[in-house]
């Protein structure tokens, strides 16, 4: 199952370097990672989405707590959450392929965030089904070019990840 | 406030850390500090042959007291040369300080002379590490260190100092912080009452019980307690590799070790187990051989300082996170309190049945012509009286020396169990010897395993460390060569130890005591003529049977229980 996990980490030099190599080290798959300070910067908040037993992921979650830098760590997929990815996509965009373009785009709320007489750079902002959605929605349409950000997680409600 | 240099700086922490020995190897971006450590003579520098042994020794020191040892290691090969003995620490969740000068600050990722990204190197391999970025932080990154090493579950720490944050002509006002506080780590200090109750319960209805003890109760100083409990209830008791001395070995109610190489009766009565008390030990793969098997009528309760330990490759009933020492004497408050006591009648015919499975077997081995290593172990046991620190390398011998020496003691039983280090055994000795020069001090090893640190007997020598070699020569690599026989039809790759150096006179050029010994006539006067040489280190060389293996050993995957206990029988 997939899951997300958040985690708060001091924004110290190799902290981040310590949660990536335990997942190599343990040999936990990582599908996505991002990571930015917090409002108080001596605070990342880290997201990784993985795919493992229930085993796996509280091995996972163990793991992270034992790492000296690790202020808190949650599983978000374990309560309601709410989960964003943005993902720009550079498309061709020639002839009747800029209507069609613009017409899906529309549909899931997509931006045309940048024209050229040839290409159309789309900015869709969902969680990740979504933008897979989009992509194949796009049919005959060519893609130049894909850039996610990975997802991001928040829990829905007063449930706060705080130190 | 005194202002102090960098360099000073580190070896007044280590000072203020209450540190008397630190274990190392100069090297440019050190010389700072071996300056400093010139001008002092609080704090003792000794110096090794290589820095593995630094990392070994300061090991070793940790493993007998239970406080963090301190290796001192230049940049680029010096760091390298301690990751072994950095690893092998980490397995075994052995506090230890490496301190490793970097070059200067400003050089970092050009490849400069003898640059190694050491906290990279080492990240997998460490409970933590720190980078020195400003000379006054020093002395909070040093007591953080020792803290986090010492504490939890232990482990070691790098602190990686690029050398101009040493420089003598900077100055600080130095300080040394009394105490930590760091938001992300606060090691836990007692268990869940709730779970404590539970497994108490368990416990005192169990039929046939098993307490089943590893590292943690020996680095957790629960010895105390563990003892206590196990007397109370008349239950059986078996130690991990890393757990050996925990519980008297010569005492009635102990099974001696349990798992690949374990005693027959521990691992059966694991397998027929209806509850089982895990206490600080974690399941490896060496001790519950195939996990699916793995004692299918026991129900357990595990406690441990490190959730990830627990339910990691074997479900549990009950969890509990904490200190052994603390969740130990709760569970002795909660015995006596309680009502129900344990039942006396199962428990007399589990005893029955755990004194036939130790007359079926009970670490027998067959003698032949030859003098065979385990002769070698219970007579070191009976000359030293099993009061000795034992230090082993790995191999054979070491799995010999786990079954055969009856500790009686936490601490004496120093061994790499984690990582399996050959090498390990000497430097460990020598760690020791130096902070209990009272102490017999043996170091079991094999013609293998003693020459991949040999060089640390001119260290002996400068120091004055007369530890005793029980060099167990079987001329070979009798641990690689026994599974070749049992795996590999007896090919015997690369297993055969030739052109063995001459060992007598190789310690004798060192300018130690040598000794050979054939026959098993001539090996108790001259094991305690070589404990009698208090001052002196011997080297003695025993041949042994190359032909023994070691038994029981577990046939792979299996259960605890299927095991073979010679070269034909099984179970
Ligand atoms: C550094 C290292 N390299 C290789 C091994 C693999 N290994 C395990 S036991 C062993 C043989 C040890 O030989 P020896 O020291 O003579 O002990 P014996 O088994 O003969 O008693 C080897 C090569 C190891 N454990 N450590
Ligand atoms: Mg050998």
């Amino acid at each position: 199952m997939r899951h997300i996990i958040s985690v708060l980490l001091e924004n110290e030099p190799g902290a981040l370097s310590r949660v990536v190599g335990l997942f190599s080290q343990r040999n936990y798959n990582i599908e996505s990672l991002t990571v930015a300070p917090t409002e108080d910067p001596t605070l990342s908040r880290l997201t990784v989405t993985t795919i493992g037993n229930d085993r796996v992921v509280e091995q996972i979650t163990k793991q992270l707590n034992k790492l000296i830098d690790v202020v808190k760590v949650v599983d978000l997929s374990e309560g309601e959450h709410i989960e964003r990815e943005v993902m720009m996509i550079k498309l061709k965009a020639n002839g009747q392929m800029r209507a069609e373009i613009k017409r899906t785009a529309d549909i899931f709320r997509g931006h045309i965030i940048d024209v050229t007489p040839n290409t159309y750079t789309v900015q869709l902002i969902g969680d990740s089904a979504k933008l897979d959605a989009f992509i194949a929605a796009l049919g005959t349409a060519s893609i130049l070019e894909v850039v996610r950000s990975g997802v991001s997680g928040i829990a829905r409600g007063e449930k706060v990840l705080s130190v | 406030m005194e202002l102090l240099s960098g360099a000073e700086m580190v070896v007044r922490a280590l000072r203020d850390e209450g540190v008397k020995y630190i274990y190392g190897y100069p090297g440019g971006a050190l010389l700072h500090v071996y300056d400093a450590i010139f001008q002092q003579d609080e704090v003792e520098h000794i110096l090794v042959r290589h820095e593995q042994a630094a990392t070994h020794m300061a090991d070793a020191y940790a493993r007998a007291t239970n406080k963090a040892g301190v290796a001192l290691v230049t940049s680029g090969p010096g760091a390298t040369n301690a990751v072994t003995g950095i690893a092998t620490a980490y397995m075994d969740s052995i506090p230890m300080v490496v301190i490793t000068g970097q070059v200067m600050s400003y050089l970092i990722g050009e490849d400069a002379f003898q640059e190694t990204d050491m906290l990279g190197i080492s990240r997998p391999i460490v409970k933590h590490s720190f980078s020195v970025q400003r000379p006054e932080d020093i002395p909070s990154i040093i007591k953080k260190a020792f803290h986090i090493a010492q504490s939890g579950r232990p482990g070691p720490v790098v602190v990686d100092i690029p050398k101009d944050m040493t420089a003598p002509t900077e100055r600080y006002p130095y300080d040394y912080p009394a105490n930590v506080k760091m938001r992300s780590y606060g090691p836990i200090s007692r268990g869940h009452s709730g779970q404590i109750k539970k497994a108490v319960d368990m416990l005192l209805a169990a039929k046939r019980p098993v307490i089943y003890t590893g590292g943690g109760v020996i680095m957790g100083d629960a010895s105390e307690e563990l003892i206590k409990l196990a007397q109370e209830l008349n239950y059986p008791v078996t130690n991990t590799l890393m757990g050996l001395g925990a519980y008297p070995g010569t005492d009635r109610q102990s099974l001696g070790m349990l798992g690949m190489h374990g005693s027959y009766e521990a691992n059966m009565a694991m397998h027929h187990s209806d509850f089982i008390l895990a206490v600080g030990a974690r399941f490896d793969d060496r001790v519950t051989n195939g996990t699916d098997k793995f004692c299918p009528t026991a129900r357990i309760a595990h406690i441990d300082i490190d959730p990830a330990s627990i339910s990691k490759t074997i479900d549990v009933d009950v969890p509990i996170v904490g200190p052994a020492k603390a969740v130990l004497k709760e569970m002795l408050e909660l015995v006596a309190e309680a009502k129900a006591k344990p039942d006396a009648e199962a428990i007399s015919s589990w005893w029955k049945q755990i004194d036939e499975w130790r007359q079926r077997h009970g670490g027998r081995f067959d003698l032949g012509d030859k003098m065979k290593p385990q002769q070698v172990i219970e007579m070191l046991s009976k000359v030293t009286n099993g009061d000795a620190f034992v230090c082993s390398d790995v191999g054979q011998h070491q799995m010999f020396a786990a079954q055969y020496y009856k500790f009686n003691k936490p601490n004496r039983w120093i061994n790499s169990g984690g990582l399996g280090t050959m090498g390990f055994g000497l430097p460990a000795a020598m760690g020791v010897k130096l902070n209990f020069p009272e102490a017999d001090v043996a170091c079991v090893t094999g013609e293998g395993s003693i020459q991949m640190n040999i060089q640390e007997l001119s260290t002996c020598k400068q120091y004055d460390l007369p530890v005793k070699i029980i060099n167990l020569n079987n001329q070979s690599l009798g641990m690689v060569r026994q599974w070749q026989d049992m795996n590999y039809e007896s090919r015997h790759s690369q297993s055969y130890m030739q052109s063995l150096p001459d060992f007598i006179k190789l310690a004798e050029s060192y300018g130690h005591v040598g000794m050979k010994v054939e026959r098993y006539e001539d090996l108790e006067g001259a094991m305690r003529e070589a404990f009698a040489m208090k001052d002196r280190l011997v080297f003695m060389d025993i041949y042994v049977d190359p032909m023994e293996h070691v038994y029981p050993m577990q046939v792979p995957r299996g259960a605890m229980r299927d095991m073979w206990l010679n070269k034909t029988e099984r179970t």
